[in-house]
């Protein structure tokens, strides 16, 4: 896309027709929660659009979430979308290296000021800069640099978001979350492990929309897909209801497709858009494969019990613990009962006295 | 520690302390009671089979006496009924038997959860039912301590938070069920102090009656 281009040309430059244009004008109103109404104007703001530069920053991640947003489904509307914007640095898809890299992105910043998009993946780690650096550039600095003078942070992923694997127990790097050490932006985590493409296009055309941040939740996220649990919109949902449940991953249950918690879903504690909007073309989504939620999208999923280990068992300790506990309360039975013993001699023998 | 929402913790330290205090609380007033059984009976034994006796004990005194039987007939039913309701939706929701199986190692089967949500709810309004009864009638009144109204509110807690988590309603799920698993863990904590213990004690307790009884020749 040409940068005297609005996003409406490039559009059309690329064979989209208006159809196919509106129908994903009211895909994305209906995402972010958006009233029928607003179709129009969610087409018109983003037909005039105007490419926006974005400068994505990776630091300690795995590529997925740069993996899951451009190998999605292209060529679709959405992934359209994801070329018209202005992505100024993303070191892992750019062609330029070393200074030269560096040297755009600090041009991009300095061209935009206040109105570049700063998308970051992966956590930070604090505990030595030296763990991650890009060109010399720890990623504590690059960090700090590159959101000075931006609009707003989009923390793509849960590292990004929460801290995510690098961030686990021990977390050997002190790695932490783009919100642990930006406070003075607008910060928007689009959590996952990786989110879903479409998820980051929607906040993508919310801003070319209205120019704003979306609705976000307690921790951040866009309500308009992170608002509903997974378990409320599974559709193994009536199977939790009916107490009908796949023991495990080869049995009668599980190839009838029935719910999944036995087998340690996280659906009921887990906020995201997978069983509404989906992946890979809306095929399917992790539950619909036969695995369980595993709540990518929450802070800490790393660390919350097993993966396999059910929502309702909890960290009971051990055998062990439980049986001290039971002998110490044996050995207190029967220190009161030695207790109540010598005084009742003591008070049969002030009797007898 | 670091970052631990309240589910972690209710899933994690605040289980374990829980179980803890639980295990020892019990075994500690079980060996307690033990102890009285040390307390020889010197009179001459009228009956001697003290097993028939005891045994005899358990049902007699697992029905009201017929004098009494009018006049405690709510109570009565609804008491068996509550304590039916609940053993249904504790031990046969599917998420609590998997609870109980991580803990005792064997599982069981069970029910579909529009019986668990009918015998909680059923569970819930007798408890409370029977809560205004005891704060309202003047006899249940004057022979109620601080323990029963203790034990009927730790009992209720669980009771309301898990229907509220089961049904969505209020907060957010995971907050919701942290307060259920809190309140699980509270009355755990309070179980082996209070009234609540007469869940280990009541049948020991009626066969030793029994027992006793037999040995002096009671009818009863």
């Amino acid at each position: 896309m040409r940068k005297d281009q609005n996003l409406g040309e490039y559009l059309r430059s690329q064979g989209v027709s208006r159809r196919g244009f509106l129908k994903f004008c009211s895909a994305t109103a209906s995402l972010m929660a958006l009233p029928p109404s607003a179709v129009a104007q969610v087409a018109e703001a983003l037909a005039a659009a105007r490419r926006p530069s974005v400068i994505w920053l990776s630091f300690q991640e795995c590529t997925g979430c740069t993996e899951s947003l451009t190998r999605s489904h292209s060529p679709t509307v959405e992934s359209l979308i994801f070329d018209a914007i202005s992505l100024d640095y993303h070191h892992t898809l750019q062609a330029a290296a070393g200074h030269g890299a560096e040297a755009a992105r600090e041009a991009a910043q300095e061209e935009n000021k206040g109105e570049y998009i700063l998308v970051v993946d992966g956590s930070i780690p604090v505990d030595n800069p030296a763990y991650s650096t890009i060109a010399g550039i720890s990623n504590l600095d690059m960090l700090k640099d590159s959101a000075k003078d931006c609009f707003a942070i989009v923390s793509v992923g849960t590292c990004a978001a929460f801290g995510g694997l690098p961030g686990a127990a021990p977390n050997p790097t002190g790695a932490v979350a783009v919100s642990d050490i930006i406070t003075d932006k607008p910060i928007i985590n689009v959590s996952g492990c990786p989110p879903i493409p479409v998820v980051i296009t929607g906040v993508l055309a919310h801003f070319l929309t209205f120019g704003t941040i979306p609705e976000l939740d307690a921790l951040g996220r866009p309500t308009a897909f992170f608002g509903q649990n997974i378990h409320d919109r599974c559709y193994r949902r009536p199977f939790y209801e009916r107490g009908e449940f796949a023991e495990t991953f080869d049995d009668e249950g599980a190839r009838k497709g029935w719910c999944l918690y036995k087998l340690g879903c996280k659906g009921p504690i887990t906020y995201n858009a997978c069983a509404t909007v989906k992946w890979n073309q809306g095929m399917g989504f992790p539950i619909q494969a036969g695995h369980g939620c595993i709540a990518c999208s929450e802070p800490r999923f790393w660390d919350k019990g097993g993966f396999y280990d059910a929502l309702s068992t909890g960290d009971w300790g051990t055998r062990e613990a439980l049986l001290g506990a039971a002998g110490a309360g044996a050995a207190l039975g029967v220190a009161s009962a030695i207790r109540a013993r010598s005084r009742k001699k003591k008070a049969m023998a002030e009797e007898e006295a | 520690m670091e970052n631990m929402t309240l589910l972690d913790f209710a899933r994690g330290p605040g289980l374990q302390w829980a179980l803890w205090i639980f295990c020892l609380g019990v075994v500690w007033r079980i060996v307690g009671a033990m102890y009285l059984l040390g307390n020889k009976d010197l009179s001459k034994a009228r009956r001697t089979n003290y097993i028939r006796s005891g045994l005899r004990a358990i049902l007699t005194r697992s029905t009201p006496a017929e004098a009494f039987e009018e006049k405690i007939r709510f109570q009565h039913i609804s008491g068996y009924a509550w304590h039916l309701a609940l053993f249904v939706s504790v031990l046969f929701f599917a998420p609590h038997i998997l609870f109980f199986e991580s803990i005792l190692g064997f599982s069981w089967p069970h029910l579909p959860n529009t019986i668990i949500l009918f015998s909680g709810a059923v569970a819930t309004a007798l408890l409370i039912a029977l809560l205004i009864r005891r704060a309202t009638h003047p006899v249940q009144r004057l022979i109620s301590t601080a323990d029963d109204y203790i034990s009927i509110a730790v009992v209720l807690l669980p009771l309301i938070t898990g229907l509220a988590a089961f049904a969505h309603i209020g907060l957010r799920y995971e907050t919701m069920l942290a307060l259920h698993l809190l309140s699980v863990e509270l009355m755990l904590i309070w179980y082996p102090f209070s009234k609540l213990m007469h869940a280990f004690m009541t049948f020991p307790a009626r066969y030793q009656t029994g027992t006793f009884f037999g040995h002096r020749g009671i009818k009863a």
